[in-house]
């Protein structure tokens, strides 16, 4: 049986280190599932994506966050990358957080491409953020970039994986 | 190749319902955990309860913060509590035979670090007492997890039917 589920590169930071990419990602999946434990080494940075190495403005997402008192949403349009967590307080520095990023039909040519993610914090008093980003782009996405916002760095001990999920 | 995403266990309850559902004896050789749940409590009286999850029987240093939708309003609260304990799933004045889905992501669970949980949970109910759940959590405490145990918040029964399934994803 073809696998369904399958692991397609993983990183782990042996050091502190600007991003993590993963690159020439084969368009045989039909859906891609990328988990990330960060860590920022600027407490209170946002962890980011960008695809195929697009630093235009050809980005946008809107988040839903309950930091412990409040829940709240807010919108970026025409963006350099999808902001994936949302920081109100820096966390703490003993824990890594945890984002499951979704995404679906990244190998079409004729649709933009869409995630769908989970974040939580890892800090003592973690926050639960949920997002929806879009990349305005009709290309395949072949490679994926995890950085940090305000050019903070990801602290060692961080590891993202991309899973590729196949439809048939 | 290896299996990627293998089922551990699955546990179903039966009749009379059961005070909790418990995994013991979880291998290190996964990267990450997923533990999927349907269940329902017995907690009379009410349309939904909390469901409560411990590791390695250590009901300390647990915080979590929420983000709750009750199809009226939404809330975020924060906790510190004796587990990760605050999605809620269907109880007994629920619509009968429904049950709530959730779902734990624990990744790195093997690690040496602090434990960080994903969940995602809701309580449907053909009424007005239904409820979507986010919860971040973190277990803050650096020990390998070799077990999960999953009960209701407040001490009832989980229902028959009920049931849980550890998932292990292997990254390599």
């Amino acid at each position: 049986m073809p696998t369904t589920y399958e692991p397609i590169a993983t990183t782990t930071l042996g050091s502190n280190a600007a991003s993590i990419e993963f690159t020439s990602i084969s368009g045989s999946y039909t859906d891609l599932v990328l988990i990330v434990t960060p860590q920022q080494v600027t407490l209170g940075e946002d962890l980011a994506l960008q695809f195929n190495s697009d630093t235009g403005s050809n980005y946008s997402r809107t988040y839903l966050c309950g930091d412990g008192s409040t829940a709240h949403s807010n919108r970026s349009s025409n963006s350099t990358a999808i902001l994936l967590d949302h920081h109100g307080t820096p966390p703490t520095s003993g824990s890594f957080g945890v984002d499951i990023i979704n995404i679906q039909n990244y190998s079409n040519s004729t649709t933009y491409k869409t995630t769908i993610s989970r974040a939580s914090t890892g800090d003592s008093q973690p926050a639960a953020v949920a997002n929806v980003g879009m990349w305005r782009s009709t290309s395949a996405i072949t490679a994926i970039k995890i950085f940090c916002t305000n050019s903070s760095n990801l602290k060692t001990g961080t590891i993202a994986t991309l899973y590729g999920i196949k439809a048939a | 190749m290896a299996t990627t995403y293998e089922a551990i266990a699955t546990v179903t309850v039966g009749s009379g319902g059961a005070a909790n559902i418990e995994f013991t004896s979880i291998p290190a050789t996964y990267t990450d955990l997923l533990l999927r749940i349907s269940a329902r409590s017995t907690r009379s009286g009410v349309d939904a309860n909390e469901l409560k999850i411990t590791f390695n029987n250590n009901t300390s240093n647990y915080s979590e913060r929420t983000l709750r939708g009750s199809g009226s309003a939404v809330t975020s609260s924060s906790f510190t509590s004796a587990g990760i304990a605050n999605v809620l799933t269907n109880a007994t004045t629920s619509t009968a035979s429904t049950f709530g889905s959730t779902d734990y992501y624990i990744p790195n669970y093997a690690s040496a670090n602090n434990k960080s949980v994903s969940a995602d949970g809701v309580s449907e109910n053909n009424g007005t007492a239904a409820y979507a759940t986010f919860d971040a959590g973190l277990w803050s405490n650096s020990a390998a997890i070799t077990s999960v145990k999953i009960q209701d918040n407040d001490g009832n029964n989980l229902a028959q039917y009920s049931t849980a399934t550890l998932y292990g994803i292997k990254s390599s």
